[in-house]
């Protein structure tokens, strides 16, 4: 009867492919959670061992970490850390140094406190899953959510109790999403969309509610976890601990083992494969791989283990979703990150200004009261050599024919493990999604007003790298609205073929009156910062307020080689 | 199963590199035309050369794809494409490709100006008309006739695969042929593909009577000219001054019986392209790849005076001795400003 119920609910929408909770894989997952760390353990201290063989190396590796873990210890504290955190290192040193001449004995002593610290890693990681807890939380973000929605749309009193608008209203769901549904079924779904903001995860987590799908795990950087009702949110929803300060191979190896198991249970996750937020602005083109290759081991292991077992093996599918926003609240500082910092080490260290729970509400609050809306594609699903896969979730090549993926594990007909070869298909796999992501893409007003805009500047100025020119004033620079227009028409016109082509997406916004869609470009683009990047002044022409800002925007369409469609039309 | 090493290609190098794999292993080699195969059967020989006993000579794709996890695909780049297209439906994703073919390939003409989006190295069009990934080339100093007489030698495989270069490594590893590993399958590739420009100028000179001086010059203007290209289009520096880059470009450029140097060689006794095509066994790739490097030049915007030059000369009839004049007016200021 329950069921019923709940269909009848979601009439509009997808209707829960597993309605029964305890068949969710993630609630498997967390009712044998001891189980499930035990195998971690082992498979963590089986990965380091393999890199660290001899005893000299070991050692060595522990040595490092121990060296690590002090200064991190001493130089960026969290609240989120555990209490006996020195305690507990200060005893690996003590036994450290203490440690046998004898060497049967040290070598089972240095085994020993490998043991103990993936241990401590991996309950550090876990997430703390419990369904019950995923109902509410799922049902507060809902709710909270259409509140706000409803509060600012609909006028007056009744409006807090009103139902008129839904979020689904206001987040359009596009693309292949039956397709992942039946994948959801019959396989272990990988999704990967791609990373502008702190919003995305619980975007994602509410998007993946709304179509009907269990829970997916995902790493979340520890920082979040350091204020409680984030946290709260985050362990409900499925988020296990990833923290970044933590850059020795023991803490990696152990996060990597822990996706791996989790894929080899058939939990769904969901990987942020550009690792962290786009800094600039711009699709990454080289994917940080990170998690990325634990998919690939842990489809090897399970062909490996059907081989044994005799049973057929889960099959992984890996799902692309493009997120797009007219608006990124951490822009600012992540723009700023970009120019300061290309490409160094510094970059990944998140210093997160703006995910202090203030920030975080006064955005959620400005995004549901303000008209903004964000889509969510989803592209067609790929097997993990970026295969796509049919209905049935057989991988197909080119022409159509069916191809058995266990095969790209075999050296002649036996499966092998060869550490660099998937290496090398996790590389590929990076290059298929990023092709994927710039396919999948839509394209919004805010994007073209924004490249053109930014295009047309930095054209004027040809001899100027971009550091130099976005040292220029920007009270000096405007464009004439008639010219802008100009190059916006050419420009949407490279779109639409790169769109008849099956290279990108736009929104259906993007395809009326000229002039609307300009406005609507401007109206929207960056919209909440104080320093809006594209206005239009008094005498009518094309201002910004802040170059950065604009180029940040701009970048979303970087890639396309809409470029040359502009110096063309710039030279005609 | 499995117990065989395939050949794709019965030319002069393919069968040479049969015989280097079947002093190992057993090898299946695929010609064609099934009068290539029935005389190869009668005589035990090709192209003046005897055939190792280890050789079965074949006309049956899918029986060689069925038989050998690894396969040698040698056959010129005018006709890869289409060769890997035929073996395609028989390829399984635990193939293993190493091509020796050292050419360029253009996927459609229907967009000028030609840029890297419409060319395909060998390697690419493996990955791109089949489910094999598992992909490598040989590259090297490997002039066909002195491998078939036995004479000491050693060629690079090179693969983004660990997996495919120590297969080429065993396989092809004997007592006078060494094999070396590179990592950089697309710079190697391309430094095979480049070289054979630089040839055919080598040609040029010599059909001029010219000397080893002027040889040394182009040699060494030639390597830089590769390197520019060879970034522009994706590859590496350091591949170009290895065994499959320098090594090659010296052998190709001295050997009077490479093909891109006799093109080049009767040019400059003043026959026309077409006359000298006309008397060729085996296509120069050199030819074509000028005229396709040429068209990329001019996209990505690469000082490449020789090809552009040679580019005249064989396709718009320039003579050899004003092509050489103008190349000596040009003044270049470095040495080497490449690394």
């Amino acid at each position: 009867m329950k069921t019923i119920r709940r269909i009848k609910k979601t009439k509009t929408g997808y209707v829960p492919i597993l309605p029964r909770r305890r068949e969710w894989p993630i609630v498997l997952l967390s009712k044998k959670q001891e189980q499930f760390i035990r195998q971690v353990v082992q498979a963590s201290v089986r990965r380091i061992r393999e890199s660290a063989v001899s005893m000299e190396a070991l050692i060595d590796e522990l040595e490092t970490t121990l060296y690590k873990e002090g200064l991190r210890i001493r130089q960026m504290p969290w609240a989120v850390d555990p209490p006996d955190e020195e305690k507990f290192w200060k005893d690996i040193k003590d036994r450290l140094v203490d440690m046998s001449a004898s060497q049967y004995s040290q070598q089972q002593e240095a085994e020993q406190l490998l043991l103990d610290i993936v241990s401590r890693y991996a309950h550090e990681i876990a997430s703390r899953f419990r369904p019950s807890h995923y109902q509410f939380a799922r049902r507060a973000v809902t709710f909270g959510f259409s509140r706000l929605l409803n509060a600012a749309r609909v006028k007056g009193f009744r409006s807090l109790f009103s139902t008129k608008y839904k979020l689904r209203d206001k987040i359009n769901i596009v693309g292949e999403t039956e397709h992942l549904r039946k994948l959801a079924r019959i396989g272990t779904v990988v999704m990967v969309p791609t990373h502008f903001s702190n919003l995305d995860s619980i975007l994602i987590g509410w998007v993946i509610h709304e179509l009907g799908l269990p829970p997916f795990i995902y790493g979340a950087g520890l920082n979040l976890f350091n204020i409680d009702v984030i946290a709260y949110f985050m362990n409900s929803l499925g988020a296990y601990k990833v923290d970044r300060r933590k850059k020795n191979k023991i803490y990696i190896e152990t996060l990597k083992a822990y996706s791996s198991q989790a894929l080899q249970w058939g939990t769904h996750s969901l990987f942020f494969p550009g690792g962290t937020r786009s800094r600039s602005g711009s699709m990454e083109d080289k994917l940080k791989l990170g998690l990325l290759g634990t998919a690939l081991e842990a489809q090897r292991i399970s062909y490996q283990r059907s081989e044994q077992t005799g049973k057929p093996a889960q099959k992984i599918f890996v799902v692309p979703v493009a997120l797009n926003y007219h608006f990124v609240l951490e822009a600012p500082s992540l723009i700023n990150d970009y120019l300061s910092s290309e490409g160094q080490e510094r970059y990944y260290i998140d210093s997160d200004r703006s995910t202090t729970s203030y920030r975080i509400l006064t955005f959620l609050v400005k995004f549901f009261t303000k008209g903004s809306d964000i889509s969510v594609s989803f592209g067609r699903g790929m097997d993990l050599l970026g295969n796509y896969v049919d209905e049935e979730g057989q991988s197909l090549d080119r022409h159509g024919q069916h191809i058995s993926v266990r095969e790209y594990f075999c050296s002649g007909t036996k499966i092998t493990h060869d550490k660099q070869r998937e290496e090398e298909y996790t590389r590929m796999l990076g290059e298929r999604i990023s092709q994927a992501f710039y396919r999948i893409n839509r394209v919004f007003s805010s994007h073209l007003v924004a490249f053109v805009a930014f295009e047309i500047f930095k054209g004027r100025h040809p001899a100027l790298d971009i550091y130099n020119f976005l040292r220029l004033p920007e009270e000096d620079q405007q464009i004439a609205y008639e010219d802008f227009r100009q190059v916006c028409r050419a420009t949407r016109e490279a779109i639409f073929v790169l769109e008849s082509q099956g290279k990108i997406h736009t929104a259906q916004h993007l395809k009326g009156d000229l002039d609307e869609v300009i406005q609507h470009g401007l109206d929207n683009v960056g919209m909440y910062h104080a320093k809006r990047p594209l206005l239009r002044n008094k005498a009518g022409n094309i201002i910004t307020l802040d170059m950065k800002l604009l180029f940040y925007y701009h970048n979303r369409l970087e890639g396309y080689h809409l470029d040359r469609a502009i110096k063309q039309h710039l030279e005609r | 199963m499995h117990k065989q090493v395939g050949v794709v290609g019965a030319g002069s190098f393919g069968s040479v590199v049969a015989n280097i794999l079947a002093e190992n292993t057993s090898v299946l080699l695929y010609a064609r035309r099934p009068e290539v195969v029935a005389e190869m059967q009668e005589t035990r020989s090709r192209n003046g050369y005897r055939l190792h006993q280890n050789i079965i000579p074949t006309n049956d794709l899918e029986y060689l794809a069925d038989r050998c996890a690894v396969i040698f695909p040698v056959v010129s780049s005018s006709g890869f494409r289409n060769t890997i297209m035929d073996l395609s439906p028989y390829l399984h994703p635990y193939h293993i490709l190493i091509h020796g073919t050292k050419g360029l390939d253009i996927k459609t003409q229907d967009e000028a100006p030609l840029s890297r989006e419409q060319v395909r190295t060998m390697s690419e069009v493996i990955c791109e008309e089949s489910v094999v990934v598992r992909v490598g080339c040989l590259a090297g100093p490997n002039l066909s006739h002195e491998m078939a007489e036995g004479q000491p030698a050693a060629t690079v495989v090179a693969s983004h695969f660990d997996e495919v270069i120590r297969v080429g490594q065993k396989l092809l590893r004997t007592n006078r042929f060494q094999v070396y590993g590179n990592t950089h399958l697309i710079g190697i590739e391309l430094c095979g593909v480049l070289k054979n420009i630089i040839a055919i100028a080598s040609g040029a000179l010599s059909g001029l009577g010219l000397g080893e001086n002027a040889r040394a010059l182009l040699i060494s203007r030639g390597m830089v000219e590769m390197i520019y290209l060879g970034k522009a289009l994706g590859g590496n520096t350091e591949a170009f001054i290895g065994l499959a880059g320098v090594g090659d470009l010296v052998a190709t450029c001295s050997s009077k019986f490479s093909r891109n140097y006799t093109v080049g060689y009767r040019l400059a006794t003043g026959e026309t392209l077409s006359e000298i095509i006309q008397h060729m066994e085996e296509v120069a790739e050199g030819v074509n790849t000028t005229r396709i490097v040429k068209q990329l030049a001019d996209y990505y915007d690469v000082a490449a005076p020789i090809t552009r030059m040679l580019y005249r000369v064989l396709f718009e009839d320039l003579p050899v001795e004003k092509a050489l004049d103008s190349l000596m007016k040009i003044s270049f200021s470095e040495d080497v400003s490449f690394l």
